[in-house]
């Protein structure tokens, strides 16, 4: 692949990215234009987070990339492996050893640190999108900090059903100001987005869009005082490390579709065996 | 008991090769080659080039062979190595009035100089499957006229004398490029020409078909639709003139259509214009109705709220790349997602039956 760049885009290119993230992260939550490229994986793959690894990674970087929380989901495998191929770093599925982590739907159990940036790829960027299909509509609610529309959304999830009826892609409030898409992961994660020691990188890659929070940025999930914002996970234990505050993934097991639970991160997971916590079903 | 997902790393390599083994297909017939495809599957290989963005018939061809004929596929692989090319320049603007036209029709004049010509077109074929062809494609000549030597007027020149047809603005402005800058709108004329030329041809086809059908309807003459080659100029700086460097095959629809006037206009016609890459007629055409149906505001015609006005709307969904990408991600895993949707729903249910129970039990 000596025909490439170092990790695929030109220079040119990654500075105008570099640009966007910049501008995000100096404008906290707030959806910043950028020309997206053609990558060499489909868009809603994940190119505007590969985009964003692209322009931040360094040679002495080590790169950690997870899908549903899981460093060999095939999605993950692939985009390891393209920048394994097209910028020659360190790979790791060590969540604490990687210097850059892209994800899809999860942010790593373990705390990051200062450090470390995770980026994030999003499909959507647009909270409001579901309520508003118009971009030029959207964009002048956010400068107008018009966001009726989504209290009144989960107001009426309430009266419906009891309880705000988003489990995952919970929109948040970054700073007092922009309303923020944090991407589809469950809304378990959402307070991890607050306060954060790393730097957070959005990128979607066909909506054109980065945003980003520096960090110790405050993140708030949109709720009401009497129906206070709760993180939520499948009322289990990891069936092989026993883990009690991890996010579970559910798996049938057999034909009669008898379920475990087990940890979506796996290093997460992994780690803690090695550390000798054995789950009810751990072999 | 519990499967990992592992391995996930082998599947794709063997995934890869199983493919490549496809693509070949049975290795007792012969393996296509890629000069093939572009001599014979030229309109294939045209409508890559024109929505991968990209001239150049031996890389389309060569997509082409590697998709295995999915010709989204192919231009998905054209774009994905567009985006590596360095620019170097930019050509002069092509003047297409100078084509060497090798078809040149128009629906609106029975006559005009420069003549009808058909050139080689299925329009008159009668769809009859060639038995002929599943055993021998060998062809006699076709017979040959002397070139017509002399540029070819545009048919909407002659209209515009009279002042029948509104004349556009003339600008020298570098038009924008939604390749290096991201799609803002509202987006002027020239965007959204440049959008629907590389935009999905079933898409524009569809959205032109639905203004045909009365949403939005404005009936498009086709003025002229001509197909030929034009020459590439560019100027360089260090001689201070421009060279030419190449020569590119294009197709032109220039539509007509009727508009009743306004306060400021007398009643004229107004145009639709569409412009591809290689032989692409139904595309050009295509482009040409949308173009017209998008032009609504400037000519101070009613929004209908029909699809092909909604410039929004159309140029979001015409980018047949980006869709077929969001489209297709749906089958990557969402288990953290579902899993989060179960919960919710088992949750909801729960408390759906008990309140149900008390009901009855009151």
């Amino acid at each position: 692949m000596s025909e490439y760049n170092f990790a695929y885009l030109d220079e040119q290119t990654k500075r105008m990215i570099r640009r966007a993230i910049l501008k995000g992260l100096a404008v906290p939550g707030y959806q910043v234009p950028f020309a997206s490229r053609e990558m060499p994986m489909p868009y809603g793959w994940g190119t505007g987070g590969v985009q964003v690894t692209a322009a931040t990674l360094v040679p002495s970087d080590t790169l950690k990339v997870i899908d549903q929380g899981a460093d060999d989901t095939t999605n993950a495998v692939s985009i390891r492996k393209f920048f394994e191929r097209t910028a020659g770093v360190e790979t790791t599925e060590k969540t604490a050893h990687a210097s850059i982590i892209q994800t899809r739907h999860r942010i790593p159990e373990e705390s990051l640190t200062e450090d470390q940036v995770l980026v994030f790829q999003v499909p959507i960027p647009e909270p409001l999108r579901f309520l508003e299909p118009s971009e030029v509509e959207t964009r002048k609610m956010h400068s107008l900090e018009e966001y009726g529309l989504m209290h009144v959304k989960l107001y009426e999830d309430i009266s419906r059903h009891g309880h705000i009826a988003t489990s995952y892609a919970y929109p948040v409030k970054v700073e007092g100001r922009y309303v923020m898409d944090p991407s589809p992961i469950p809304k378990f994660d959402n307070p991890k987005l607050g306060d954060m020691a790393a730097i957070q990188l959005f990128g979607a890659g066909r909506e054109q869009r980065i945003y980003a929070l520096p960090p110790y940025t405050q993140v708030v999930s949109l709720d009401f005082e009497d129906h206070p914002f709760e993180a939520s996970k499948a009322d289990h234990a990891c069936a092989l490390c026993g883990a009690e505050h991890s996010y579970l993934d559910e798996v049938i097991v057999d034909d009669s579709g008898k379920r475990m639970f087990v940890c979506s991160d796996t290093d997460f997971c992994e780690s803690r065996r090695a550390a000798g916590h054995v789950g009810e079903q751990a072999a | 008991m519990y499967v990992a997902v592992k391995g996930g790393e082998r599947a794709i390599d063997n995934a890869h090769a199983w493919l490549a083994e496809e693509r070949r297909g049975d290795p007792n017939v012969a393996e296509l080659s890629v000069a093939q495809i572009r001599e014979q599957l030229k309109l294939a290989v045209n409508r890559v080039m024109a929505e991968g963005s990209l001239c150049d018939p031996d890389l389309a061809a060569l997509a082409i062979k590697q998709a295995r004929g999915d010709l989204i596929e192919a231009i998905f692989l054209i774009r994905a190595y567009r985006t590596t090319l360095p620019r170097f320049g930019a050509t002069a603007p092509v003047d297409t009035a100078q084509m060497a036209c090798d078809r040149r029709i128009s629906a609106t004049f029975k006559d005009a100089p420069g003549g009808q010509v058909l050139g080689p077109t299925f329009d008159y074929t009668h769809r009859l499957l060639d038995f002929q062809l599943a055993a021998d494609g060998e062809v006699p000549d076709a017979p040959v006229a002397p070139p017509r030597e002399e540029a070819t007027p545009h048919i909407t020149g002659f209209l515009n004398q009279e002042g029948l047809i509104q004349s556009e603005p003339e600008s020298d402005e570098t038009p924008p490029d939604l390749t290096r800058e991201p799609l803002e709108l509202p987006a002027g004329r020239p965007l959204r020409l440049q959008n629907l030329t590389r935009g999905d041809e079933g898409f524009i086809l569809g959205m032109a078909y639905s203004t045909q059908r009365g949403y939005a309807r404005n009936h498009a003459f086709v003025g002229e639709l001509r197909i030929g080659t034009c020459v590439l100029e560019l100027e360089l700086p260090e001689l201070g003139f421009a060279v030419e460097i190449g020569e590119v095959e294009l197709t032109e629809c220039e539509t007509m259509n009727q508009f009743a006037g306004s306060k400021t206009e007398p009643p004229q016609f107004t145009r639709g214009y569409g412009l591809v890459f290689g032989q692409s007629e139904r595309k050009a055409i295509s482009m040409a109705l949308v173009d017209r149906a998008l032009r609504w505001k400037e000519l101070g015609e009613d929004d209908m709220g029909a699809p092909a006005q909604d410039e929004e709307f159309v140029l979001y969904h015409s980018d047949n790349i980006q869709a077929t990408g969001f489209l297709e991600h749906i089958k990557l895993p969402h288990y953290v997602d579902f899993q989060a949707e179960l919960e919710l729903v088992r949750r909801l249910r729960r408390e759906a039956m008990s309140s149900g129970h008390q009901e009855a039990a009151e």
